[in-house]
């Protein structure tokens, strides 16, 4: 397992493998308070980094989710259909958006590291 | 965020939600707590099975004083305002000359005057509104320096009942001026969750050590207003900018209810030639419940559509109701479409929503007959 990076858009993602796993970090979630409903891509689906590619609805209000590299939908978390606070409790493991099949696995690592993205939530705190 | 919060104003309990650890956003040019830790759907759920305390110092308050204040507001809004008891309070609306609807108020007669509740977001309109509309005699008493507390729940009143005994004889929209623990208090049973409970107001500086011991009561929890929306959502409450405003009009908007007996003979309220054209030949439109399929919600400006057809609407409030479990919204359509059941699309971000119109309140009211 990789080293997990993150976007500005507070999505996270991990590469297994040749798989880039996708989900929103846990100051997103915070932020977005209790998730009840997520739209999540179509599987097949091909994606641009910064592409709106899922939404996820709490309580107050719905919020995009991006691609955080660009490549091909291959799977999607359809567990989070039956129980989207999955997103609330396990943000970064059980509460996983989608999986990409990137098309440049180095896109990946231009990303922020751990303390970088803590630095710029501090930042825009 | 928008707004920067150094040109917001504050509450009298602002330190003390930020000592709770609520997230403070700006809310019609305050910084209010939308949410506590606890959360939203927490905080909503609490409220329907115990009690939540809720801080509406935003909203406005002001006394009408003079023998005449009741007709003086009469001539502002459609409601019977001269035939409002000493010690009763009454959701109304203030009209405008075409019809639409101005702001939403509570009027309650203390006896000696007339105590108004208006919208945050309104309240410099208003008051400028009704103060040039006074007659010599009547004054408008602004009452900036009162904070206004909200305890809603079903066991609001018992919990409040040692605090101040007399508040529990009091019926859905009664009003007394009492004291709670000492503190001077002018108390309705109302509010905005469709539960039963109390609005208090108390002066301002008397505000938070009121606010302490009613968090202390076991029982009570903090809710912002996050959870104060999906609750007046639930319980089939309009929001003033939302679902009502100066282009809706008091038929079209389903409140018909608020205009008194009498004033329907008079005909003497701002706008009462589009009212009565309205309930002669129906309205062009009509707010109407959607329940939508499934678990997403459809939020404010989501287009209505026939099945697979034109757009007939607008949403004007949705979002998800954590004690009905599902979504739920409110809207305009054409009459032909207002009825119950009638099946309907929802366009959210482009793909077709089911829904079906239903009736509301979506979650039954609870309050103290």
């Amino acid at each position: 397992m990789s080293e997990t990076r993150y976007t500005k858009d507070h999505e996270w993602v991990r590469l297994e493998g040749d798989i880039a796993i996708v989900g929103i970090t846990d100051h997103a979630q915070n932020a977005l308070g209790d998730v009840v409903f997520v739209e999540l891509p179509e599987v097949g689906r091909e994606v641009a980094a910064g592409e709106a590619c899922a939404v996820v609805e709490s309580v107050k209000a719905a919020s995009d989710v991006y691609a955080p590299v660009s490549g091909r939908v291959s799977e999607v978390n359809d567990a989070l259909a039956e129980d989207p606070g999955l997103i609330n409790r396990e943000p970064t493991g059980e509460g996983w958006f989608f999986k990409i099949e990137p098309k440049d696995k180095a896109e990946i690592a231009g990303l922020m590291d751990e303390a970088a993205y803590h630095a710029f939530v501090e930042s825009q705190a | 965020m928008a707004e920067s919060n150094e040109t917001l104003l504050e509450t009298p309990l602002t330190a003390l939600h930020r000592r709770l650890g609520a997230r403070m956003v700006p809310f019609a040019g305050y910084a209010m707590p939308v949410q506590y830790p606890a959360g939203i759907m927490a905080e909503h759920l609490h409220c329907r099975a115990s009690a939540a305390l809720f801080d509406v110092s935003h909203m406005g308050q002001a006394e009408l004083v003079g023998e005449d204040a009741a007709a003086a507001l009469e001539q502002l809004t459609p409601a019977d305002v001269k035939g409002l008891k000493p010690g009763r309070q009454r959701y109304g609306l203030l009209t405008t000359m075409a019809g639409g609807i101005f702001d939403d108020f509570m009027v309650a007669n203390f006896g000696d005057r007339l105590f108004l509740v208006v919208n945050a977001s309104r309240k410099a309109e208003d008051f400028a509104l009704i103060e040039a509309a006074l007659p010599a005699g009547v004054r408008l008493r602004r009452l900036p320096d009162r904070a206004l507390l909200a305890l809603q729940g079903p066991k609001a009143a018992e919990l409040l009942a040692p605090m101040a005994p007399d508040l529990a004889g009091l019926s859905f929209l009664g009003v007394a001026e009492t004291k709670i623990a000492g503190i001077p208090a002018f108390v309705s049973r109302s509010g905005y969750t469709g539960e039963d409970g109390y609005e208090i107001s108390v002066p301002g500086g008397e505000a938070e050590r009121l606010a302490e011991m009613l968090l202390a009561l076991s029982g009570v929890a903090p809710a912002g207003l996050g959870a104060r929306d999906s609750l007046r959502l639930e319980a089939g409450l309009c929001l003033y900018g939302n679902d009502i405003d100066e282009t809706t009009s008091p038929v079209e908007a389903g409140l018909t209810w608020t205009i008194g007996k009498r004033r329907r003979m008079e005909w003497n309220f701002p706008g009462a030639e589009r009212v009565r054209e309205e309930l002669a030949n129906g309205p062009r439109r009509l707010r109407v419940g959607l329940r939508p399929e499934g678990r997403q919600p459809a939020r404010s400006h989501t287009p209505i559509h026939l099945p697979g057809g034109k757009q007939v609407g607008e949403v004007t409030s949705g979002g998800f109701g954590p004690s009905l479990n599902g979504p739920m919204a409110m809207g305009y359509v054409a009459p032909a479409q207002a009825r119950d059941g009638t099946a309907l699309e929802l366009m959210v971000r482009g793909k077709p929503l089911a829904a079906r119109v239903a009736p509301m309140p979506f979650v039954p009211h609870n309050y103290a007959r």
